[in-house]
């Protein structure tokens, strides 16, 4: 029996299934995101509105045990604490030894999370104990992220959560006090935007290139007011932590939420861990999600198709995830580029210290960032140990690995990962946001060039004055092991 | 939240334009853990009190029969400024139930409406009506806001209306915030709950 979910095509009990998840019978197609929506809606509030079932609340130290004081004072106490859950990511320390105290500012804030989860009976994964991590890694990592389920949390990389096929997405502080209190959300319904990447994934091309390149053909704004869906067969490939991180950079092309259709590489991944539904309870979620995906009928209000051919690895050289070029491309010629962009394209170059039309291949880099929601964990880690296996960073550069939550530190020390990277002359580091947002005082000294494994080159996001440019994992190793930007493909 | 049905009490005339968070409460006392309930004192300090600390009795909240009042008469734009909530909590501590202005800052103006302060948009020339007569007799002139009927009535007895949203209205009369308004479906989130618990039941841990 414990193989019986693996089986392919669903059969009548799922027609049924989907007949129930979808009532009126509509004779068109649902999307994945309409059944798993629909589903969510308790009441209809008028006016477009509705208020949303939330099945999984998730907290980090910035603003989890703020809220939850603020919930209470209101006289709320949490609604639901056995869906809510926490873990302190983003205001402490990763240095090695590291405790609450090691970053002094952020002490209060994970101090205010531990008393206030404990007083509710909230599960915290905390500092110095096993499942701790950035918050978007905890999720899948614990099988607390469940296809078919909606999940907030108050961050805006929430999205990353889609890649199991759960309808997440990043919420503000008076929304994290209403879902406290309520376990809902009033929410307008999003149009829906299919991204689909067809073929081959090229050599050296990982999901972050994938992401990177379609933000870079839609722009920052194009998924604004939509959820977005990823498929094609280049999707259908990639695995677990892959979808993820594809899902991660949704929010800066503008959505708030983006997912990838539960498959049995989503069911593989999810079987046997530790908050997953176990036994016969887990058969019947397995039948109940393989009627989530997307009919084949149905109508999405923009499509968006990739073609793989024309995906080569990537890195931004502005400050915004849509200034993104192929490595091998030259940098941008404001002069050359859309009207409306010009002004938006110098600031970027001079802020960058970039000359337009000069390759961005060899420009010097002083520091290199492996880390962050969107590339930290286990397969990232051994992408980047792979370019840098058996070589040593330059001299002039500082890298540093954060591996993304205690248990992918753990399991890359089991692999001799940290000794690939410690041998390298890398830094080896305890788990954390670290220098993704630098609000734990970890930054990119001012003017200094980086290559970031994060989602955000914004001006100054790595630090003030920071330079940042954002790609995936082998080719920030690459960069580390140059002293400069690099085409991972040519090592 | 505190309900809002009608308040009748004295209204203080502070007939400036542009009466901004920063005057009302400054950021300081919001980052010092003073809590929501003790903001009250930090009202206005910057005109209530002189830089010695001690009241400034030229400062129309320190004299009879404004001080405690219920109300408060302004000009333009009334809660400009910063969108910190703090504006409103301290408004409340110092007893303040309702402003009447011609109109309010867009944000000072929503958070009124997440914690029982009601502001009232009125014409200018009607409030410096309002501001005359409360002049004309200190001692007894009382202004009464009638929520439910939507008017004001002054100290001579004249009655003046106002408009309001009619969902907020209903939420301010019932002392309902968003979460208290999403709290009025308790029982429908409770229906869809136990109905899910039974369909879904991996979901709930
Ligand atoms: S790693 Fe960066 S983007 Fe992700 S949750 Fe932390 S600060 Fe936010």
């Amino acid at each position: 029996m414990a193989k019986d979910w693996r089986r392919g095509s669903p059969g009548a009990d799922i027609r049924l299934l989907q007949r129930t998840l979808n009532p009126k019978a509509n004779p068109m197609g649902k999307t994945l995101f309409d059944k798993i929506w629909d589903s969510h809606v308790i009441t209809d509030l008028g006016n477009g509105f509705v208020l949303l079932h939330i099945d999984r609340l998730l907290l980090h130290d910035m603003s989890g045990g703020k809220a939850l004081k603020e919930a209470i004072e209101k006289g709320y106490p949490p609604a639901q604490p056995r869906l809510t859950y926490g873990t302190p990511d983003h205001t402490m320390s990763t240095q090695p030894g590291r405790t609450e105290k090691t970053h002094p500012p952020g002490e209060p804030l994970i101090l205010s999370m531990r008393e206030t989860t404990r007083a509710y009976g909230i599960k915290l994964f905390d500092l110095g104990q096993d499942g701790q991590g950035i918050v978007h890694v905890m999720g899948p990592e614990q099988g607390l992220t469940l296809p078919g389920t909606t999940l907030v949390c108050g961050d805006s990389h929430t999205s990353t959560h889609g890649g199991m096929g759960s309808l997440a997405f990043g919420i503000g502080s008076s929304e994290l006090v209403h879902v406290i209190a309520t376990q809902t959300m009033v929410q307008r319904k999003p149009k829906r935007l299919r991204a689909s990447f067809e073929g081959k994934l090229m050599p050296g091309v990982t999901a972050k290139d994938m992401i990177l390149h379609l933000i870079g053909e839609l722009g920052t704004a194009a998924g604004t007011g939509y959820s977005v869906e990823y498929a094609g067969s280049a999707v259908r490939a990639l695995p677990i932590e892959a979808r993820l991180t594809l899902c991660n950079l949704t929010i800066e092309m503008g959505a708030r939420t983006g997912m990838v259709a539960p498959d049995d590489t989503t069911y593989e991944y999810l079987n046997g861990r530790d908050y997953a539904p176990k036994g016969a309870m887990w058969d019947r979620a397995v039948a109940h999600w393989r009627a989530l995906p997307t009919d084949p009928d149905a109508e999405f209000d923009r499509e968006h198709t990739v073609d793989m051919k024309n995906v080569a690895p990537q890195i931004t050289w502005g400050t915004s995830p849509e200034h993104v070029i192929a490595v091998d491309r030259a940098i941008p010629d404001p002069s050359t580029g859309p009207e409306e962009k010009r002004g938006a394209w110098e600031a970027a170059l001079k802020y960058q210290g970039l000359e337009p039309g000069k390759p961005i291949e060899g420009t010097k880099v002083d520091w290199v960032f492996i880390g962050s929601c969107t590339n930290s964990r286990i397969s990232d880690l051994r992408a980047a140990a792979s370019i840098v296996k058996g070589r040593h960073k330059a001299d002039h550069v500082t890298a540093w690995v954060v591996p993304g939550s205690v248990r992918i530190k753990q399991e890359a020390e089991a692999e001799g990962l940290d000794r690939v990277f410690l041998d390298a002359g890398f830094e080896w580091r305890e788990p954390g946001c670290s220098m993704c947002l630098a609000s734990n005082g970890e930054r990119v000294p001012p003017g200094k060039r980086s290559v970031s494994t994060s989602n955000r080159n914004f001006v100054g996001r790595q630090g003030p004055g920071a330079r940042t440019h954002l790609a995936s994992p082998a080719m920030a190793a690459a960069a580390a092991i140059k002293g400069a930007i690099a085409d991972v493909r040519k090592i | 939240m505190d309900k809002f049905t009608k308040v009748t009490g004295v209204a203080t005339p502070l007939m400036r334009q542009n009466v901004d968070t920063d005057l009302i409460i400054r950021i300081e006392r919001l980052v010092d853990n003073v809590t929501r309930d003790g903001l009250g004192p930090y009202c206005f300090e910057q005109i209530r009190f002189k830089p010695d600390g001690s009241e400034d009795p030229d400062c129309i909240f320190n004299q009879q029969p404004y001080r405690d009042a219920p109300i408060i008469l302004s000009r333009e734009n009334f809660g400009c400024g910063s969108s910190r909530e703090g504006a409103v909590w301290a408004l409340k501590g110092m007893g303040v139930r309702a402003v009447i202005a011609p109109y309010f800052g867009d944000i000072f103006n929503n958070n009124c409406f997440q914690n029982g302060l009601l502001p009232v948009a009125l014409p200018i020339h009607e409030i410096e009506q309002l501001a005359d007569e409360m002049k004309a007799s200190p001692g007894n002139a009382r202004v009464t806001i009638d929520l439910e009927n939507c008017q004001v009535v002054s100290p001579t007895g004249r009655t003046i209306p106002f408009q309001i949203d009619a969902r907020r209205q209903h939420a301010m009369l019932n002392g309902l915030d968003d979460i208290a308004q999403t709290m009025s479906h308790k029982d429908v989130i409770t229906a869809w709950q136990s109905q899910d618990k039974t369909a879904r039941p991996w979901v709930w841990l």
